[in-house]
């Protein structure tokens, strides 16, 4: 057990090494220092205070969807969806802001409310992805997919629509919310150690969720093998829409956090990606939580780390994505090598 | 296998523990390059597109290079700053990397940051802000603020777009005129509205029957195309020319209007393209090229800089016109327009004469004038004033196309 495990990880190292080796190269192609971009990386991550605040305003969503995610992968299902479901958070945050606008409501009520609207707005998108599956058969990455789109799509008519600032009509998003609409940031800091505290309340309630649970256990059996467990008595798609209601309502919370602590409005691009790299998270860990953490930190110090390239060096921040990506591919690359040839020596 | 295997692990363990144990070498070799002897004066610039956009963010991103140039200062800058292409960023936080580079001003370039740079300037009252295009320090303007370390800075393009539309009436066989909008606000409808009035002005002074005049502005949703949130400004170009419009003006960031114009061209069809914002925008498309109205934020920009260097910087607006004795001078005209090639040696002379007339006083926006839904906005005689112009309500009657959004 503690080889297999030691093993494991040393695949994951030896594909973290390969990624930096293929990024160092592409680096060379163009004639930069791959030592010093990635310096430059880590001081624009972890150089000083404000600048890790700021990978942790990208780690809070960031972490929130990874946590979903754990959960809809442990029941088997690819919940593409998530994306959408950040958007449908922030729409259902920005809703609520508004309704409570000229309230005389405490402002920390309303931001509770707000919080909370997100995350049952994220799950109600996400129990649509559900519904699709088990009852219209719909795989769930197509449904997922589809409701991606709708969900931008309704950013958009909302921000030009019912929403738009007054005589203005621009992908610059709804007019900004009062200050004391905003989850209390750190002094000279961007982050909310609410969000913060919310993020990992959310990765510690799935770890336990999936390990100490008779609901995890049943959920991964679901999970394992749709049909045994149906055979089995679980009750099975029960069990697939409470595992989209959870990770809804976690991809919420982060699509509301994207609006009551970073953006404090509505923007067309509000999810800022995060869906999409929370799979590349929760893959490059292979569904294991105990990994959330330090891996979306990683992944957010490299979204943050990348500014300094064109600032510094003239490099496109893209490259960060790029090295997210072959990581992930060098990852399961290994899983592949290792089950093809581990497998068989151990047989 | 098994043990190979093994051994392979360990290896990279080994391998990623070394790389590990460079760390803190690696992270303490930046401390010598901190110590110049020397500093020259350091100010940053935030631009919303591509540094080489061939359109505003390049016309900002040259007049940094002259403000280097002429004052000995530095620039750096960081370019693409807009959700989409930065995503999960505000634009006050990549201010701050700027900072923290040693940027001792900031220069915001685009409307879609004018919340932030309010933000940013009162968090860092120490840092000096330039925030283009803006009306936060206008005194006599709607929004405005006391920020002291923030100025806003812009160009009376209205005449450049007058110019623009002035070529376009003398071109145009069809007498349909293409706007291509950004977004809506108080800026682009003025400035559509411009380029109105100026085609207006040339297309009946030459003679020709008002009525047959259609001017159309298509807004894409924002300054430049981004895919699947605006409408593609290809296609909105390509629904111009293919439906009788043969003069399309930019009114966008990037200049695309005109290699659409180029491809009608080549496939038998004249039609021709207005570009925008960056004195050298037609090299996209020379031969379909009419000519483009460009900003030159070099002179204001130096200006400002240089009162934050020797410390008489004030919070002011700017709204600087043409220089009239040389449209084109780099050194004192904010606004200018380069003829294009496609414009005729005929249209070239009566664009001339229009231009002499705009610099001996001739002012378009005087009444009689009606807003688009018929309300009065000028009556006869009557010169806007430069809020009325600035804060234009709607387009203006007798253009087709959105007043704000549906």
């Amino acid at each position: 057990m503690l080889k297999g495990r030691l093993g494991n990880l040393a695949y994951q190292l030896g594909a973290l090494l390969l990624s930096f080796g293929v990024v160092s190269l592409i680096l060379l192609a163009v004639g930069a220092s791959p030592m010093e971009a990635f310096r430059n990386m880590f001081n624009g991550s972890f150089g000083s205070m404000r600048k890790f605040a700021e990978v942790l305003v990208a780690f809070v969503p960031l972490l929130l969807v990874t946590a979903g995610l754990l959960v809809t992968f442990a029941a088997g299902l690819w919940n593409i969806g998530v994306e959408g479901q950040v958007v449908l958070g922030a729409i259902a945050t920005t809703w609520v802001y508004r309704f409570f606008l000229d309230s005389s409501l405490p402002p920390a009520l309303v931001i509770l409310l707000a919080i909370l609207g997100g995350m049952l707005g994220g799950a109600l998108w996400a129990a649509l992805a559900g519904l699709l599956k088990v009852f219209g058969g719909v795989n769930e990455i197509f449904g997922g997919l589809g409701l991606n789109f709708v969900a931008t799509a309704l950013t958009i008519y909302l921000i030009f629509g019912p929403w738009k600032r007054p005589g203005v009509a621009s992908m610059s998003g709804t007019v900004p919310f009062p200050d004391e609409f905003s989850l209390p940031l750190l002094t000279d800091l961007r982050i909310s150690p609410w969000a913060l505290a919310l993020a990992l309340m959310g990765i510690v309630f799935v770890y336990f969720l999936l390990q100490g649970t008779y609901f995890g256990l049943r959920l991964k059996a679901v999970g394992k093998n749709f049909r045994a467990a149906y055979l089995l008595g679980i009750p099975t798609w029960q069990y697939s829409m409470y595992s989209f209601l959870i990770c809804g309502a976690l991809a919420g919370a982060a699509g509301a956090i994207q609006v009551a602590a970073v953006y404090h409005r509505l923007i067309p691009s509000i999810s800022s990606g995060y869906g999409y790299l929370g799979l590349m998270v929760a893959m490059l860990i292979n569904y294991q939580a105990v990994w959330a953490v330090p891996v979306a930190l990683f992944f957010a110090a490299l979204n943050i780390g990348s500014i300094q390239l064109p600032i510094l060096m003239k490099l496109d921040s893209s490259l960060a994505g790029v090295l997210q990506g072959v990581l992930v591919l060098f990852v399961l690359l290994g899983e592949g090598v290792r089950q093809k040839f581990g497998g068989r020596a151990n047989s | 296998m098994r043990k190979t295997l093994l051994q392979v692990a360990l290896l990279l363990v080994v391998l990623s523990l070394a790389l590990s144990a460079c760390q803190p070498a690696v992270t303490q070799a930046p401390a010598p390059t901190a110590a110049p002897t020397e500093e020259p004066f350091t100010f940053g610039m935030l631009l919303v597109g591509p540094y080489n956009d061939n359109g505003w963010s390049q016309a900002h991103y040259e007049a940094g290079l002259y403000v280097e140039e002429k004052l000995g200062a530095k620039m750096i800058y960081l370019d693409k700053v807009n959700p989409a292409d930065r995503q999960g960023t505000t634009p006050d936080q990549l201010a701050e990397e700027l900072v923290a580079q040693g940027a001792k001003l900031i220069i915001f370039n685009s409307d879609d940051m004018k919340d932030a740079s309010t933000a940013f300037a009162k968090k860092h009252p120490d840092i000096k802000v330039i925030m283009a295009s803006g009306d936060q320090v206008w005194k006599d303007g709607k929004a405005y603020e006391e920020i002291p370390n923030l100025t806003n800075i812009m160009g009376r393009m209205e005449y450049g777009k007058m110019i623009a539309g002035c070529a376009a009436a003398l071109t145009t066989k069809t007498g349909q005129i293409g706007y291509l909008g950004p977004l809506i606000n108080d800026e682009t409808r003025r400035l559509a509205s411009s380029a109105y009035l100026g085609a207006k002005h040339c297309w009946e002074k030459a003679g020709n029957d008002p009525a047959k005049l259609q001017f159309k502005v298509t807004w894409i949703g924002f300054w430049f195309h981004i895919p699947g949130v605006t409408t593609d400004p290809v296609q909105v170009s390509n629904d111009f020319y293919t439906t009788g419009y043969d003069v399309v003006i930019s009114g966008i960031d990037n200049p695309v209007n005109l290699t659409e114009a180029q491809k009608q061209t080549a496939e038998g069809k004249p039609s021709y393209g207005i570009a925008y914002d960056y004195v050298a925008a037609c090299d996209a498309a020379p031969d379909v090229c009419l000519g483009v109205p460009y900003f030159n934020w070099g002179p204001d920009y130096a200006k400002a800089v240089k009162s934050a260097m020797d410390g008489t910087w004030q919070s002011q607006f700017v709204w600087s016109g043409p220089d009239w004795s040389d449209i084109n001078s780099r050194d004192t005209s904010m606004v200018g327009f380069v003829k294009g090639k496609a414009l005729s040696a005929e249209a070239s002379t009566a664009l001339d004469a229009f231009i002499a007339e705009l610099a001996g006083g001739l002012n378009l926006w005087t009444g009689p004038l009606n807003l688009q839904d018929g309300t009065p906005y000028l009556a006869d005689g009557e010169v806007a004033t430069d809020q009325q112009v600035w804060y234009l309500p709607q387009l203006l009657e007798g253009m087709e196309g959105l007043s704000a959004s549906e």
